[in-house]
């Protein structure tokens, strides 16, 4: 058991610190958050700056254009980013850590030509059509529908909580070819581009208030049959190849930042007076306790992710329960603090306790990780 | 980084447990815990001697001189090592001062190789007073207690003894093993026990308790892993809080899995929460370590990395 980093990583580390430390000051001011064409710029424009210094796709393989760099580098730099304040991935989310490993896993190499470099270097933004209205847990009952026709599928149906689709250049879309096939057996993957005809994009508010998400129609939109990546109707197994796949680093931004806001809060209970009631300090001091641990639980996926090449996701279950409970309980600590201007949206941690209560729904429910937790790692059985 | 075991620490890990599996199973453990309370035998107290033959193999195997070094006739190795010997104590139940014995190595005389029994307050309790051969602390004025956990027993003492990190780390490894068996222990159970023609652990309701138990049981092994790898105080006070909650969760959903069967003393389940429930009062206490890592918020610009 070893903590320490080696020579060469805390090389990579200064050298890090220091581009960050060059860069930062000269970026442009960040866009506001409904303003989604100064967004995509923004982050598109952050994406290069990684690109032409040599951090882009700094976890993909070397022959998908990426640096092919162990996970510890991947800790490395998501914490000194977080650490330096740099922006976060952004409108590059999908296209950088779905669509993209996914291309360069399953894809012809035509296809990885044509979509890698352009994630890479901040030129296309990618979004997910994955859930539906219908299909939310039960990813595998979609039902948007798609029928060859000559060169191209006919895509009719629609898709829900995709972000950034207002201002996405492709969609990396789930679609059922075959529904006579069990539920999993007839999914195909595609890319769509978001400019093709029968497409409509409408903003869904969240209750934080802001448009985060979208939902997609799709009325008979046309995607050509070169644009499926993998075989017709094994688009499940292309998509579970990365999402069942891991380094551990999903959350590294994250707890650093959590780990932030908690020493914020302190000092802010310091001023307004209420770090003299002790149960609330004794919770502060609790939650210091749990992020540290998240912090320790992520360096030590990591460092299994980087003995055996990627952990599966189900380690990731384990962390993402935890997690996503401890951000809801550090915006509830936050609001104890805060007092009467917990009630205030002008506060940013008001805002950020709404958004928080999304963790334990996205990206798999707390419900669903508990039942991959006992019946993948613990081998509890299924119920009927 | 590579905050894994390494091959010598899986195999040293294996060869305690190997040992206490033979030496302590599961029948010396319900034989310990008859001749120790015995049914409304309040009489004879908790313990019912300590077996002062394992004593000795568990010295010989180096449990009790694993930090001292070479030199000294010690084993030579660190608090890792010595964390993972903990924890397959507190998996194996292992009754008797650990923890006190341990620490003694080396400054008491024959503490290394298991000869000498050696007792200490802890907080302000001190396990197994009676049948030590050495008393470490202050122990004027102790007052025996009717020990709740039939396997130690216990005196109150009025003076609490000087928190020390060391102990605090070993008692959270014991409470990470009780952790883990008792959730392997509920799974065992709920993949065996059928009602409504299936076995209950098919029901979401029994394995949600379950997989709590395991991401409370993970989050603690990272930490104390971890508070063994740096010897930071803080970082132990955040292990032996996650590991503390862990244990004492972790059994009483394992007692909720078993139903009826886990509230009888036939079961062990009970055997793990009141050890667990002891070992939580060592040490200075959870508000005081949720005190100092308060404290630290303000202090420190937290840089997670160190």
């Amino acid at each position: 058991m070893d903590l320490s980093y080696t020579d060469e990583d805390e090389e990579f580390r200064a050298r890090l610190r220091e581009w960050l430390g060059e860069v930062l000051p000269g970026l442009p001011p960040k866009p506001p958050a409904d303003d989604w064409p100064g967004r995509r710029a923004y982050d598109l424009g952050w994406q290069r700056l990684l690109y032409d210094a040599g951090y882009a796709g700094l976890h993909w393989p070397v022959d998908a254009g990426g640096r092919g760099a162990t996970p510890t580098r991947q800790l490395i730099y998501l914490e000194e980013t977080e650490q330096a304040g740099a922006p976060y991935v952004g409108a590059n989310f999908v296209g950088l850590l779905h669509a993209g490993p996914t291309i360069a896993a399953e894809g012809s190499a035509r296809q990885r030509a044509r979509w890698l470099p352009p994630v890479l270097r901040g030129e296309e933004v990618w979004c997910q059509g994955f859930s539906e209205p219908d299909a939310g847990s039960d990813l595998a009952s979609l039902r948007t529908r798609a029928w060859r026709d000559g060169d191209d599928y006919v895509v009719s149906g629609s898709k829900i909580w995709t972000s950034h689709a207002e201002v996405a250049d492709w969609c990396e879309l789930l679609v059922r070819t075959d529904t006579d096939a069990p539920k999993h057996r007839g999914i195909s993957w595609l890319a769509m581009p978001m400019d093709a005809p029968g497409i409509t994009v409408r903003p869904l508010r969240t209750l934080a208030g802001s448009a985060e998400f979208a939902e997609v129609f799709l009325d008979e939109v046309r995607v050509p049959v070169a644009n499926r990546v993998g075989a017709e109707n094994d688009g499940w197994r292309v998509t579970m190849v990365t999402l069942s796949f891991e380094r551990g680093t999903a959350f590294v931004g994250e707890v650093v930042a959590c780990r932030r806001v908690l020493g914020e809060l302190a000092r802010e209970a310091r001023k307004n007076g209420r770090w003299d009631d002790v149960p609330l300090r004794r919770r502060l001091g609790r939650l210091n306790a749990e992020f540290r641990a998240l912090w320790r639980l992520t360096q030590w996926n990591v460092s299994e992710a980087e003995r055996v090449g990627g952990v599966p996701g189900v380690g990731g279950s384990v962390f993402k329960l935890r997690y996503s409970q401890a951000r809801q309980e550090l915006y509830d600590a936050a609001a104890e603090v805060l007092g009467p201007e917990a009630l205030d949206l002008g506060r940013r941690w008001t805002v950020d306790r709404l958004s928080s209560l999304s963790y334990t729904i996205a990206a798999g429910t707390s419900q669903i990780q508990r039942n991959i937790v006992a019946e993948r790692i613990l081998g509890l059985p299924k119920g009927r | 980084m590579d905050f894994q075991l390494t091959d010598d620490q899986r195999a040293l890990r294996a060869g305690v447990r190997e040992l206490l599996v033979r030496r302590f199973g599961r029948e010396r453990l319900r034989a310990a815990v008859d001749r120790g309370a015995g049914e409304g035998s309040g009489e004879r107290g908790a313990g019912g001697g300590l077996d002062r033959a394992l004593w000795r193999e568990l010295g010989e195997a180096g449990f009790f001189a694993l930090r001292l070094p070479e030199a000294r006739g010690g084993v030579g190795l660190g608090l890792p090592e010595a964390v993972l010997a903990f924890e397959e104590a507190g998996r194996a139940l292992l009754p008797g001062p650990l923890v006190a014995t341990h620490l003694a190595a080396g400054d008491v005389p024959g503490a290394a190789s298991g000869a000498c029994v050696v007792a200490a307050v802890d907080g302000d309790l001190v396990e197994w007073l009676d049948e030590a051969d050495v008393v470490r602390g202050d122990v004027s004025g102790a007052v025996a207690l009717r020990s709740v956990d039939p396997l130690t027993p216990l005196h109150r003492v009025p003076r609490a003894a000087p928190p020390d990190p060391v102990a605090d780390l070993l008692t959270a490894a014991e409470q990470l093993g009780s952790a883990a068996w008792t959730c392997a222990l509920a799974v065992q159970h709920a993949r065996a026990r059928e009602q409504f023609g299936q076995p209950i652990g098919a029901f979401q309701a029994v394995k949600h308790l379950c997989s709590e138990m395991l991401v409370r049981v993970e989050v603690a092994r990272a930490a104390v892993y971890a508070a063994a790898v740096t010897g930071d105080p803080l970082d132990i006070a955040a292990a032996r809080l996650l590991a503390d909650e862990a244990a004492e969760r972790g059994a009483r959903d394992c007692l909720q899995v078993h139903g009826g069967m886990g509230f009888t003393w036939e079961s062990d389940v009970h055997l793990h929460l009141k050890r667990a429930w002891s070992r939580a009062r060592r040490g200075a206490g959870a508000a005081a370590a949720e005190e100092a890592l308060a404290e630290e918020l303000l202090t420190s610009a937290a840089r997670p990395g160190t």
